[in-house]
């Protein structure tokens, strides 16, 4: 990975607008699943959402992403809301072929017709994928799509990228991509707000962790502070390992 | 038109020779049957993508009705058709009955809610996979319209051949409006019943077995088709 792609996709917003959660809750069908939570995602950091299953991890995520509205409480963005993509655990992809998933995201944001094609093989080319542009993107592997996916969001030029365990179902290989992609975002100035149950990738990606418990925000610290010193005894035994309910 | 005694025999030296009367009964069933597939599906496919994705009151009385419609009696279609198109009727004016155009006409109110009612339900189903995607793509509902009907295609497909397949079977609506005028609206269905009522039981059956080998050889493509784009897809 290296290399500018182009102006177009240069013209990252290093200034990316903090999200402001205000007591911001959602239920379902009587359900509460998420509590009353008052958050702010500011700067540009890899923040990692943290929790067992169940605890309201990818929910919070759609809920900052706007695929959700809150029950009740203000989500907002401090300005004008940036660009953003989600990459989710199990990528979707179109009944196209892999360049043709590219291009399609590209009509989709207006860019003129004439750029698209050299844009996404482009995006190919960063991510590895160029042997199999002309591939249909449903036959590739679980890494390889997920890797595209990873490429149609590159395209979108996001200030704000959402990843919901994009690395759970995928070998050790795969996973490494997908991390040094995460990488390769926030170097460009890609604020990234990703979920995780693999404490070791939290270790290596976070600047930041949110523990989540419950459908509650139990903390939210520097990665430093929440490995070494978790405030909260729930977080404290899902570092060590046990089971937490 | 020629007559013998053994169906197969009768349906093999209709084909073979070439009968004029027989060429133009098979043309015309394959012209009003196509034309109504294609009229319908230009409505249905996006009534049904919307339906799919548009939440709205009355919406589930709407996909009954659709449903229910599926079911509905070739002969009662025909009749609506045959009291509207009458001279009589509302658009008496425009002189339609016992028309092909009539014809059209019946068949695609027999078509129309079939695509339409399973249309939305594949629709549905691959919006359920897409919806997050594309909404985080920042497609609006219109926007996903025409992705989710592509995407859709090969299911659709099977889903078009199904209102052909009731289109090129029917009966009672052609032989209401078009009324079996030989050379003018007879198809091979009308031929069947007229074959039949005059005894030629041969002939009619020879007919249904032409009939059949064209339906028949209509889907082999629409699936030979769809098979290949789906290996090359996925």
């Amino acid at each position: 990975m290296n290399a500018p792609l182009s102006p177009y996709l240069r013209a990252v917003a290093s200034n990316v607008p903090a999200l402001r959660l205000e007591q911001a809750s959602f239920e379902h069908r009587g359900h509460r699943l998420l509590s009353p939570t008052t958050l702010l995602f500011s700067g540009c950091q890899r923040t990692l959402i943290m929790g067992p299953n169940g605890a309201g991890k990818s929910l919070l995520m759609r809920l900052a992403h706007g695929l959700l509205r809150p029950s009740s409480g203000q989500i907002s963005w401090e300005g004008k809301p940036p660009v953003q993509a989600m990459v989710f655990q199990r990528p979707v992809l179109l009944r196209r072929t892999a360049l043709d998933n590219l291009t399609y995201a590209l009509a989709v944001r207006r860019v003129p017709r004439h750029q698209r094609k050299t844009l996404a093989l482009q995006a190919l080319e960063k991510f590895g994928l160029t042997s199999l542009a002309k591939r249909p993107a449903r036959v590739l592997s679980g890494g390889e799509q997920q890797r595209l996916t990873l490429a149609r969001a590159w395209l979108l030029n996001p200030a704000v990228l959402f990843l919901d365990e994009p690395t759970s179902a995928l070998d050790p290989a795969a996973i490494k991509a997908v991390e040094d992609a995460v990488n390769e975002f926030h170097q460009n100035g890609t604020r990234i707000i990703m979920t995780t149950h693999d404490l070791h990738q939290a270790r290596r990606l976070a600047d930041d962790v949110l523990f989540m418990h419950n459908g509650h925000v139990l903390e939210h610290t520097p990665a430093q502070q929440f490995f070494n010193a978790p405030a909260s005894p729930q977080a404290g035994a899902f570092i060590r390992g046990e089971l937490v309910w | 038109m020629p007559s013998g005694d053994n169906p197969f025999y009768t349906a093999l030296t209709l084909i073979l020779g070439m009968d004029q009367g027989l060429f133009s009964v098979v043309l015309l069933s394959l012209k009003v049957s196509l034309f109504a597939v294609i009229i319908a599906s230009l409505l249905a496919l996006p009534l049904g993508a919307a339906l799919a994705l548009w939440r709205f009151p009355g919406r589930n009385a709407l996909i009954v009705l659709l449903n229910a419609l599926m079911g509905l009696p070739p002969v009662v279609a025909g009749l609506c058709v045959y009291l509207l198109l009458s001279r009589a009727g509302p658009l008496g004016q425009f002189g339609l009955l016992f028309t092909p155009t009539a014809m059209v006409i019946a068949q695609v109110i027999l078509v129309f809610p079939i695509i339409a009612a399973l249309t939305r339900q594949q629709v549905e189903a691959l919006h359920g996979e897409y919806a997050e995607q594309l909404s985080s793509l920042g497609l609006s509902q219109l926007r996903m319209m025409p992705t989710l009907l592509w995407d859709a295609r090969f299911g659709l497909l099977t889903v078009i051949l199904a209102g052909f397949g009731r289109a090129s079977a029917e009966v009672g609506a052609v032989m209401i409006v078009g009324g079996n005028i030989d050379g003018v609206t007879r198809v091979m269905t009308t031929s069947i019943v007229l074959e039949t009522n005059k005894g030629n039981l041969a002939l009619a059956l020879g007919l249904g077995i032409v009939l059949l080998t064209l339906v028949t050889l209509i889907n082999a493509l629409a699936h030979w088709v769809s098979e290949t784009a789906k290996r090359r897809l996925g």
